[in-house]
């Protein structure tokens, strides 16, 4: 009774001490989280710098971050001076067409292994697992003399046959939908609904954030895909993005200040989709149980 | 009597059989749209080019037998013997660092902090940035003479500063800063992800015991992650033996050969050299160091993932 006070008070004497000790490890967190930040961002902002100024002053030391006369112009020039709008309509055009067939046929297909009983279903999906494992690169080959077979190089539907049926897509939606229990599949069942009705009408709703993850993961890369493009298109009204950003590197490697203003342009794209996907992101990473 | 109960056991089976039938046929409904593009485009030219290796052709002519010869000639090309060194010196250069990287940013991510998820999607953002881009503003920061890194390296008094990606010694080294930083927060994710899985009563139990921060680090978090960690070792050892965007776009494979990697020669003996199979063969010795090094990964995932 009589000690209790005491007790009490350096309880709060341990709560301070606590609490700053806290506080001054959040700082020196944050202090670094900040250092990491700018690092990581730095890059991105020198090229916005470097983008809106004249070659002869993007090298200038030490570095102006924000130009005295900014040079918008430079925005202007690169649509003119190389068909970057056709580059661009042919990157979206591809990216709708393969992000779509990828979104509905790796979810079709990740249910089944997922959720149904079929014959050979465990060897088909190993096959799968495998091609994940093997890279790309030990078949391009084989697969570029087939689509020269098939008169598809130099074509844009090379690249969506190619690039839209993905293992990768259907190992991550099937591991979604492993995650939902048996359970409100069985009750659609005995409610007299046929599996298409319970894909449609329960799991694809059930499965957004899963689907969002597979739309950053694949519109990415197809966006950025550079070494598929590389191989299979030569003609230069199909050619994309990344192709065209190469070319005018090649072309034009002494204007700097325009180099710079077209990469940020081809950024915008992907950061848009991004940042409207990102809050799907770790969650879908997390439900789809990519973390192994 | 017999005989009834025999034709009604009978009906039974058949019907179990029709519904199996219908069973298979509405699942392989689901799959087939997406097999039938991965068969075709897929694992056919897999198939294919394990035969490949084993042949002469140079894309026009008739396609010869050529037995073990691209194999043999792989022994005694220089080019080659280099690409396997550059390939692994990139590897190992590049794993450690990134796995490390990506642990420490998803443990500081992982408390609750005021702009978190900028912080998350800042630390995201390189890796949804392409490479082209990415690469073209390294090598003008990284510019030997006229590049800011080096004005200020010389501004702050170093004597011969490294010439980047001119340089035979240091071109290896300036492509895999710029891809851990362009990786690691995807693999930061994937660490953000397994650490939200941690239950919290773990950590509760922990501090009721009298468990500092470090120990809680070490006998839980760790422990706790090793499935992520295993995960993450695997695909980023995968990816990183197949690099070649980054190299492609950075250095092009020089100074000389400094940076040239397996994928890099493949691509230059298939597309700018028309001998097919000679890079066949190449791909294939790619793909069986890639898998045994994934079967030894897997061979010692016993000896420390613990699964819940």
């Amino acid at each position: 009774m009589h000690s209790l006070p005491e007790q009490t008070q350096r309880g709060e004497n341990d709560m301070l001490t606590f609490r700053f000790r806290a506080g001054a490890g959040k700082v020196a967190v944050y202090v670094l989280l900040c250092a990491l930040a700018a690092l990581m961002l730095l890059p991105f902002l020198w090229m916005i710098s470097a983008s809106l100024k004249l070659d002869k002053d993007v090298f200038r030391f030490p570095i102006q971050w924000i130009p005295t006369v900014p040079q918008w112009n430079n925005y202007v020039k690169i649509w003119t001076q190389i068909p970057f709008l056709t580059f661009f309509a042919n990157t979206a055009k591809l990216t709708i067409i393969i992000t779509l067939l990828q979104l509905f046929t790796s979810s079709f297909a990740g249910y089944a292994f997922a959720k149904l009983e079929f014959k050979g279903r465990d060897l088909i999906f190993l096959a799968y697992i495998a091609s994940i494992a093997i890279p790309w690169q030990s078949y391009m080959v084989p697969q570029f003399i087939m689509m020269r077979k098939f008169d598809l190089v130099d074509k844009h539907t090379a690249l969506i046959l190619l690039q839209a049926f993905s293992a990768f897509g259907v190992f991550l939606m099937r591991q979604f939908f492993i995650s939902i229990p048996n359970d409100i599949i069985d009750a659609a069942r005995i409610d007299g609904l046929s599996e298409y009705g319970i894909y449609f009408q329960i799991m694809l709703p059930l499965s957004q954030p899963a689907l969002a993850t597979l739309t950053i993961f694949t519109a990415v890369f197809v966006w950025n895909d550079f070494m598929g493009p590389l191989i299979y298109l030569n003609t230069q009204s199909l050619k994309t993005i990344q192709l065209g950003l190469r070319m005018f590197i090649m072309q034009y490697s002494a204007n700097y200040a325009l180099i710079m203003a077209a990469s940020l342009v081809s950024l915008i794209p992907v950061t848009i989709l991004f940042l409207t996907f990102q809050r799907f992101f770790v969650e879908g990473v997390a439900s789809t149980g990519i973390k192994g | 009597m017999d005989a009834m109960q025999f034709t009604h056991l009978n009906k039974t089976a058949s019907g179990a059989r029709r519904k199996t039938l219908t069973q298979n046929l509405v699942a392989y409904s689901f799959i087939l749209p997406n097999l039938l593009g991965f068969a075709t485009f897929t694992l056919i030219p897999m198939a294919f080019s394990l035969v490949l290796a084993f042949m002469h052709w140079d894309g026009a002519n008739v396609v010869t037998w050529a037995g073990l010869d691209n194999f043999k000639e792989l022994i005694s090309d220089e080019t080659f013997r280099i690409a396997l060194g550059n390939t692994f010196y990139y590897v190992i250069g590049t794993v450690p660092p990134t796995m490390l990287a990506s642990l420490g940013l998803a443990l500081l991510l992982n408390q609750p902090l005021r702009g978190r998820d900028f912080f998350r999607t800042t630390f995201f953002f390189p890796y949804v940035a392409s490479l082209v881009a990415v690469a073209v503003v390294w090598n003008m920061l990284f510019h030997p003479a006229m590049g800011p890194v080096n004005q200020l390296l010389t501004a702050l008094g170093v004597d011969g500063a490294p010439r980047w990606t001119a340089s035979v010694d240091w071109a290896m080294p300036t492509v895999i800063m710029a891809s851990i930083w362009k990786g690691m927060g995807y693999y930061m994710v994937i660490y953000l992800a397994a650490l939200q899985g941690i239950p919290s009563y773990l950590y509760e139990a922990a501090e009721i015991d009298g468990a500092n921060a470090w120990q809680k680090l070490r006998y839980i978090t760790l422990p706790m992650l090793t499935p992520a960690t295993f995960f993450v070792s695997i695909m980023l050892t995968i990816a990183s033996f197949k690099v070649f965007d980054l190299i492609l776009v950075m250095t092009g494979g020089g100074p000389g050969r400094a940076t040239n990697v397996l994928v890099i020669h493949t691509y230059n003996m298939a597309f700018r050299q028309f001998r097919f199979g000679y890079s066949s063969a190449i791909a294939m010795v790619l793909f069986i160091i890639v898998l045994i090094i994934t079967i030894v990964q897997f061979r010692l995932e016993k000896r420390w993932v613990s699964y819940m």
